[in-house]
C-alpha cells in the first residue's frame, strides 16, 4: 500500500469529499491528513479511503481500439463470406421465405456476438463439478471448430484455485457439522414452499430469518425475498412511481435500472462517486421541478450500491448522507457485495463510516454473495417493510425461499453475529481484511493497474486489449487459477478486467500461489502497465504487522 | 523473462505483436491473410522509400543550397 507523505502515521483521517472531486477522476491522487465530515455520531473514522482510478499510457488506449478495429474488420469479411455462402452459418439466420423482412439478426450485438465473442467463448460458461469454495474442479472441454461447438473429454481439472466466486467469508462449504441444521431443516420443511408469501407460504422459519436480518443490520424491520435480482427489480416500482425522481449513480447494477425503468419514474443519471454532480441534479430538481408542469417531485430518490462490483470503489455514504438530509431526499443503499464482506464486524458500509443505519430510508442487499445462498432482502422502518410486504410484486407473486436456504442464511448470519457460540464469523470477517489488504499491496507492488478502494474484496485488474484478455484466461487456467474477465459490453471498450473476488477461505499459501502465477503471466504477456512509483517491499511486511482497521 | 536462446526471444516477440494487434483471436487461415496483407504493405514502403529516399534527399539538399549558399557567390562573380 502506498505510503502518505508524513509517514509516520499509518492511518490517515478521512478527506473532504468536495475537495477530492476537484482532482478528478483520473490519475492516482492521494487524499493527505484532514478531518472527515461528522457524519452519523460524529466520531471521525480513522480510516484509510485511497480509491485510485490509474489511467493507462496513451498507447494501450490506441492499441486497444486498433485490436477492436482489426478484428471488426475481420468480422465484416466472414459475414461477407457467409452471405455469399463460401462458409456455413453456424448461429441462428431467418428462413429463405422471410429474407425481405425486417431483418432479426443485424443490429451490432448480434454481429458482436457472431465475429468476436464465439471467437473466444471457451472463457466464460465453464462448467463446474464441485461446490465453489476456495478451490474447485472444472470439467475439461474442448473445442474441434473454434469454440462454435464443445465437447468434453471426460476428464476433470481438479484443484483449480477459485478466484471467481463472490464467496467472501467462505459460507460455499460442505463441511458435515455446519450443514447439520441445514439437513434437519430439510427434514422438517421440505425443500419446496410450492406457494407465494401471502398466500400460504409463509414459513416460521421465514419470520425467523427476518427477526434476525433486522436485529445484524441494526433496523426495526426486514423482508426477505426468494431472489436477489428480483428483490431490486420488483420493488422499486412498489416504493416510486410517475411524478418521482430517480437519481441514479452511473455504474448501477442492471436490476437497479431495470427497477427504475419498470417504476416508470423519471430517472437522472450522476457521475460515479461525484457529489459535485449529485448535488447539482438535487439542486436543479428542487429548483426546476417536474419537467413540463414545475410541480415539485413527489419523491427524489438517491439509488447507490455500497461496493461497485465492476470497479471495487465504495459509495462515499457520509457526503450522500449529508446531501439527503440537506436536501430532503430519500436514500436507496444496495449492498449486495458489500453486506458482511467489509466493516469491523460485517455489518457492511454503515459500519465501515460509522453511520447511523436509520438515516439509509431503504437498505437492500442480498444473500448470494457472503452468505453462500440465494436471495435478498429489504430492510428499514417497519411501515415500509409492512408496505411492500402488501406490495410488492415479488412478494405477492413470487415463490417464497426454500427452506434448506433460509436455514444457511440464518446459520450464516448466527456464525457471524457470534450467535453460535464460536468466535468463527468473526475470524473469518478479519481473515478477508486481511487478505484483501494483502492481496491488493501485493498486486500494487507487482506493478498491475488496480480499480477501486482499498477495503473492498473486488479487486479488478485491468487488461485492456481484447488479445490479451484471452489470452490471460487461458494462461491461469493452464496453471490451474480460475479467473473472471470482464470484456465489453460489460465495462466500458478501453476498459477489459480480470475480477479477482478474495475469500476469507482464502489461505496465505493460496494467495501467494496466484501471486507468483499473476507475475510470471504479468511479464509474459506486458500487463504492469502501471506509472507510480512502487513502494519497497520492507514496508509491506511492516503494514502485515499493524492490527486490523477496528 | 529469461529466453534460453534468440528463437524463444524471438517467438515471444510474435506472440506479443499477436496480442497487441488483436490477431491473437483470429483463426490461423486468417492470421495468414492479415501477416501476408501487413506484410506486403511493409515491403512496399521499403522499397519505395529505397528507390525514391535519395533522389529526394539530393534535391532537397541542392534547392536549400541554391537559396542559402548561392547569394554570396553572384555577389562576388558580379564585383569581379
Amino acid at each position: 500500500m502506498a505510503r502518505s507523505t508524513n509517514g509516520d502515521s499509518l492511518k490517515q483521517l478521512n478527506h473532504n469529499g468536495l475537495k477530492w472531486d476537484d482532482s478528478g477522476k483520473n490519475g492516482y491522487h492521494k487524499k493527505p491528513a484532514e478531518q472527515k465530515h461528522g457524519a452519523g455520531n460524529g466520531v471521525a473514522s480513522r480510516q484509510n479511503k485511497q480509491e485510485s482510478f490509474e489511467q493507462a499510457p496513451m498507447y494501450v488506449a490506441v492499441c486497444t481500439y486498433m485490436g477492436f478495429g482489426i478484428v471488426t474488420l475481420f468480422g465484416y469479411f466472414r459475414d461477407f463470406l457467409r452471405a455469399v455462402g463460401l462458409e456455413k452459418c453456424n448461429l441462428a439466420q431467418e428462413r429463405e421465405e422471410q429474407k425481405d423482412f425486417v431483418p432479426l439478426y443485424q443490429d451490432f450485438e448480434n454481429f458482436y456476438t457472431r465475429n468476436l465473442y464465439m471467437r473466444v467463448r471457451d472463457n466464460w460458461n465453464r462448467p463446474i463439478c464441485s461446490l465453489p469454495g476456495p478451490v474447485f474442479d472444472l470439467m475439461e472441454r474442448v473445442s474441434d471448430d473454434y469454440n462454435w461447438t464443445f465437447r468434453f473429454t471426460g476428464r476433470t481439472i481438479p484443484n483449480v484455485i477459485n478466484m471467481g466466486s463472490y464467496n467472501y467469508l467462505g459460507f460455499a462449504e460442505n463441511n458435515a457439522d455446519f450443514l447439520k441444521t441445514v439437513a434437519d431443516k430439510v427434514q422438517q420443511y421440505g425443500a419446496g414452499v410450492c406457494s407465494t408469501r401471502q398466500e400460504i407460504g409463509n414459513l416460521s422459519i421465514h419470520e425467523e430469518l427476518e427477526q434476525l436480518v433486522a436485529n445484524f443490520l441494526g433496523v426495526e424491520s426486514a423482508m426477505t425475498f426468494g431472489m436477489g435480482f428480483a428483490t431490486n427489480s420488483m420493488n422499486i416500482p412498489a416504493l416510486v412511481g410517475k411524478g418521482c425522481l430517480i437519481l441514479s449513480d452511473e455504474l448501477n447494477h442492471t436490476s437497479l435500472i431495470l427497477g427504475a425503468r419498470l417504476s416508470g419514474a423519471t430517472i437522472r443519471v450522476f457521475k460515479h462517486n461525484n457529489m459535485h454532480s449529485l448535488e447539482k441534479m438535487l439542486k436543479e430538481a428542487i429548483c426546476c421541478g417536474q419537467p413540463r408542469t414545475h410541480r415539485a417531485w413527489r419523491k427524489i430518490l438517491i439509488m447507490v450500491e455500497g461496493i461497485y462490483s465492476m470497479e471495487g470503489s465504495v459509495v462515499r455514504l457520509p457526503e450522500v448522507i449529508a446531501l439527503k438530509k440537506k436536501y430532503k431526499a430519500h436514500l436507496y443503499l444496495d449492498e449486495a457485495h458489500s453486506i458482511g464482506a467489509v466493516g469491523a464486524t460485517g455489518r457492511g458500509v454503515t459500519e465501515l463510516f460509522n453511520v447511523n443505519p436509520a438515516d439509509v430510508d431503504v437498505m437492500m442487499g442480498t444473500f448470494t454473495k457472503s452468505f453462500g445462498a440465494s436471495g435478498g432482502y429489504i430492510a428499514g422502518k417497519k411501515e415500509l417493510v409492512d408496505y411492500l410486504r402488501c406490495h410488492s410484486h415479488s412478494a405477492v407473486y413470487a415463490s417464497a425461499m426454500s427452506p434448506p436456504v433460509t436455514e444457511q442464511i440464518i446459520r450464516a448470519i448466527k456464525c457471524i453475529m457470534g450467535k453460535d457460540g464460536t468466535t468463527e464469523g468473526i475470524r473469518r470477517i478479519r481473515q478477508l481484511a486481511e487478505n484483501t489488504r494483502y492481496f491488493r499491496a501485493r498486486l500494487k507492488e507487482m506493478g498491475f493497474i488496480i480499480y477501486g478502494n482499498d477495503d473492498s474484496p473486488v479487486v479488478p485488474v485491468l487488461l485492456y486489449m481484447p488479445g490479451k484478455v484471452v489470452a490471460f484466461a487461458r494462461e491461469m487456467l493452464q496453471r490451474k487459477i480460475g479467473v473472471v474477465v470482464v470484456g465489453f459490453p460489460a465495462t466500458p471498450i478501453t476498459e477489459a478486467r480480470a475480477r479477482f473476488c478474495v475469500s476469507a477461505a482464502h489461505t496465505r499459501a493460496m494467495l501467494n500461489q496466484v501471486l507468483h502465477h499473476l507475475n510470471e503471466v504479468g511479464d509474459l504477456l506486458c500487463l504492469k502497465f502501471s506509472r507510480r512509483k512502487r513502494p519497497s517491499s520492507c514496508s509491506l511486511s511492516e503494514e502485515t504487522d499493524v492490527g486490523l482497521d477496528s | 523473462m529469461n529466453f534460453k536462446n534468440f528463437r524463444e526471444y524471438l517467438s515471444w516477440l510474435y506472440f506479443q505483436y499477436l496480442l497487441i494487434t488483436g490477431i491473437y483471436v483470429l483463426e490461423p487461415w486468417e492470421k495468414s491473410i492479415f501477416n501476408s496483407v501487413l506484410f506486403s504493405a511493409i515491403a512496399m514502403v521499403v522499397y519505395t522509400s529505397y528507390v525514391f529516399i535519395p533522389i529526394h534527399m539530393r534535391l532537397a539538399l541542392e534547392f536549400f543550397h541554391e537559396i542559402f549558399g548561392g547569394q554570396p557567390e553572384s555577389t562576388m562573380t558580379l564585383m569581379n
